[in-house]
């Protein structure tokens, strides 16, 4: 899960990195409280930041500077609501301004083909990361870091170095780097970047802007990390299919797809996405990935959230079945579409291969549901599915 | 000869008195894999019953890995114990000297597989997945959860990030069957990846065609492919899935996602076809390819 900026701020506060005050707006009016607050009775300056998962919303002409409350809020009304790369700006951050005397790039991610974490540094932040890999690739240090360690003093000393920081700074530079491991550590992120880390012209570090992605299948031991979600932004039916704990993404297309297994679900959705070429260039509706054991009710469960897309014209199920056998799975189908009654009311394309196949397919033969067709392969049943949702 | 696991190969299940683990070692040992024993220290010195042929066996249940070894001499530990404890279960079973662990479980932290291979690797001990269905060398032995009945023993190597697209492939190939068939799991960190595989497959005399599955995410493909360019000389097929895969969604496996450029199935298969690799546009075309390499 990626966070917020104002979110990731927040987070980096909680565990000693040095910020600057921001607070999170939806409206002018709270923008201008927000304004008042960290301004306080004196002159200052404001930026009010869109809040939105996406770079370039600085080029955008979403983070604007303001010189007071009532400015902040107009800011605010301008920004909010603005379109984003496709991210409509919901909330905007109100963060006190910075004299900025140097600007200065830091992250710690995953690196999966060394199997452990990659830190990378540079002294020459402010420009796109990207950009700066690929035309000065010896001004960004990449620096391992093994995970039972972390970036402990030594290893804080080791990335300051590489990037080459100046002495004066060195020591302030790396007691924040120790302080971003225990973001990494202690939330269990994949992800912490900051871009820019800068020093203000009064000697502090900070970190100006946050970007933090979570790993969810750590969210057992992170009770707080549920509220960082933002349901808001969820598709629907994605939600929908979240609330019922299936693994489902909304996709722009016509034939709805169910199979067991993430990988022959992707697998499942370029065969049909092949087939579709020759019949009216139709295209997956979806990806959903039942699991490996397809029991009735979560069939029935993943039927109901395709046949509510009215995008949907047809429906592929497309099981292999190993540990779950293709009896179990033929009846729940069957069970499934008993369930639904009148709300299935559109066409299935039905592949079943593997563990008791013929069982399988003599149940749904058998049950002789008229919206059921049988396909004996993978190939014949996309096609099918996609000549169905041309029709 | 088989890679990684072999008839003389011993397994105990951590887990086993679990529902999960029940069940597939029920099934494991109904294919022919020689289950010795299993861990549970509230359960020590007790027996689990398992149906075998016409009867039953009765399997030991030890209350540490440690001690199941030294009872058993096993040399292989699977692992179907819940997410947090599966970080426990590893450093247990490395530490009682197994040097394959395959660990089915999903939803690990990856900060813990993370720790949990660094420690494993200082120690010279292969991890298998997690996230991952584990392997199978068809007739010798099955450690894992893919289904035993799909094919027999033949002369393809299999190694693939997905489970029921393995299924999907070994049944493709039903009638030639396979030497090895190695899930190695969709998660971003991963205990053997394609390239350890690829290696072992060449390394192997029983294999003489192999078949790469990938997809999404990360640049495991493009790293295996320099890899079969410069050290594999057997012949290998590939299959990428996701090429309808949208930017910033995840598909299913945490490690499946497309950011940005990086992690398309396009560059993936540019980059296994640039390397001498042939690969098809659908598992059904996949199976196609290897079919008539093995023919030749």
């Amino acid at each position: 899960m990626d966070l917020f900026e104002y979110q990731a701020r927040d987070i980096f506060e909680k565990h000693g990195v040095p910020v600057l005050g921001g607070i999170v707006a939806t409206t002018p009016d709270d923008a201008r409280a927000a304004a008042t607050t960290l301004l306080g009775d004196q002159p200052g300056v404001v930026v009010v930041k869109a809040q939105v998962k996406t770079g370039g919303r600085g080029k955008a002409g979403g983070v604007k500077l303001a010189r007071s409350a009532d400015e902040a809020a107009e800011r605010a009304g301008e920004i909010l609501g603005m379109d984003i790369k496709g991210h409509t700006v919901h909330r905007v951050m109100i963060a006190a301004g910075a004299r900025i005397a140097q600007e200065f790039y830091f992250s710690l991610l995953l690196d999966r083909a060394e199997r452990r974490y990659l830190a990378m540094c540079s002294v020459e932040g402010g420009m796109e990361i990207e950009q700066l890999a690929v035309e000065r690739p010896e001004a960004l240090a990449k620096v391992a870091v093994d995970p039972r360690v972390g970036i402990d003093a030594a290893k804080a000393d080791e990335i300051v170095a590489a990037a080459g920081f100046d002495a004066s700074i060195a020591g302030k530079v790396a007691d924040v780097l120790q302080k971003l491991w225990l973001v990494y550590r202690d939330e269990d992120a994949t992800l912490v970047e900051v871009n820019p880390l800068v020093l203000t012209e009064d000697g502090e570090v900070v970190a100006l802007d946050g970007k933090v992605s979570l790993d969810a299948n750590a969210d057992f031991r992170h009770a707080d990390h549920a509220e960082l979600e933002d349901k808001a932004a969820a598709d629907p039916l994605e939600a929908r299919a979240k609330a019922k704990d299936l693994n489902y993404v909304k996709l722009d297309g016509e034939v709805g797809i169910i199979g067991n297994g993430a990988g022959l679900v992707m697998s499942t959705l370029d065969v049909v996405a092949y087939a579709g070429e020759k019949h009216g260039a139709v295209k997956p509706a979806n990806f959903l990935d039942i699991g490996g054991g397809a029991s009735a009710e979560v069939m029935a469960a993943g039927l109901d959230i395709i046949l509510t897309d009215p995008q949907v014209k047809s429906v592929f199920v497309n099981v292999f079945g190993g540990i779950t056998a293709c009896d179990a799975v033929a009846n729940g189908i069957v069970a499934a579409l008993e369930i639904l009654g009148d709300e299935a009311s559109k066409p299935l394309v039905v592949r079943l291969d593997g563990n008791n196949v013929e069982e399988g397919r003599r149940i749904l033969a058998e049950a002789n549901h008229p919206l059921v067709t049988l396909a004996d392969t993978m190939d014949g049943g996309a096609d099918k599915a996609a000549e169905l949702a041309n029709a | 000869m088989a890679i990684f696991l072999t008839e003389a190969s011993k397994v105990i299940v951590q887990g086993m008195t679990g529902s999960e683990g029940t069940k597939h070692t029920t099934r494991m040992l109904a294919s022919g894999t020689a289950v010795v024993g299993g861990v549970n220290p509230r359960k020590a010195g007790t027996s689990v019953s398992f149906p075998q042929g016409d009867g039953t066996v009765d399997v030991p249940v030890f209350g540490s890995v440690a001690e199941a070894v030294a009872a058993t001499g096993a040399d292989v530990s699977v692992i179907f114990v819940p997410p947090a404890h599966t970080k426990g279960a590893v450093v247990e079973a490395v530490d009682a000297g197994v040097p394959l662990v395959v660990i089915i479980t999903e939803g690990v932290p990856v900060a813990d597989t993370a720790e949990f291979f660094a420690y494993a690797q200082d120690k010279g001990v292969r991890l298998i997945g997690p996230n991952c269905p584990g392997l199978i060398s068809p007739g010798k032995s099955n450690v894992g959860i893919i289904p035993a009945d799909i094919t027999g023993p033949g002369r393809i190597g299999l190694v693939s990030k997905s489970g029921t697209l393995t299924y999907q492939m070994m049944y493709e190939l039903r009638d030639l069957g396979f030497s090895s068939a190695v899930g190695i799991g969709g998660d971003p960190i991963i205990g053997t990846t394609h390239i350890d595989a690829l290696a072992a497959f060449e390394a192997d005399p029983d294999t003489d065609v192999i078949v790469m599955i990938g997809e999404i995410g990360g640049d495991a493909e493009e790293r295996a492919a320099a890899f079969i360019q410069e050290h594999v000389t057997k012949p290998v097929v590939g299959y990428v899935a996701g090429f309808t895969a949208p930017e910033g969604k995840t598909m299913g496996h945490a490690g499946a996602i497309v950011s940005g450029s990086s992690g398309t199935a396009q560059a993936k298969k540019e980059a296994l076809e640039a390397a001498g690799v042939k690969v098809g546009k659908t598992p059904s075309e996949t199976a196609a390819l290897a079919r008539e390499l093995l023919s030749r």
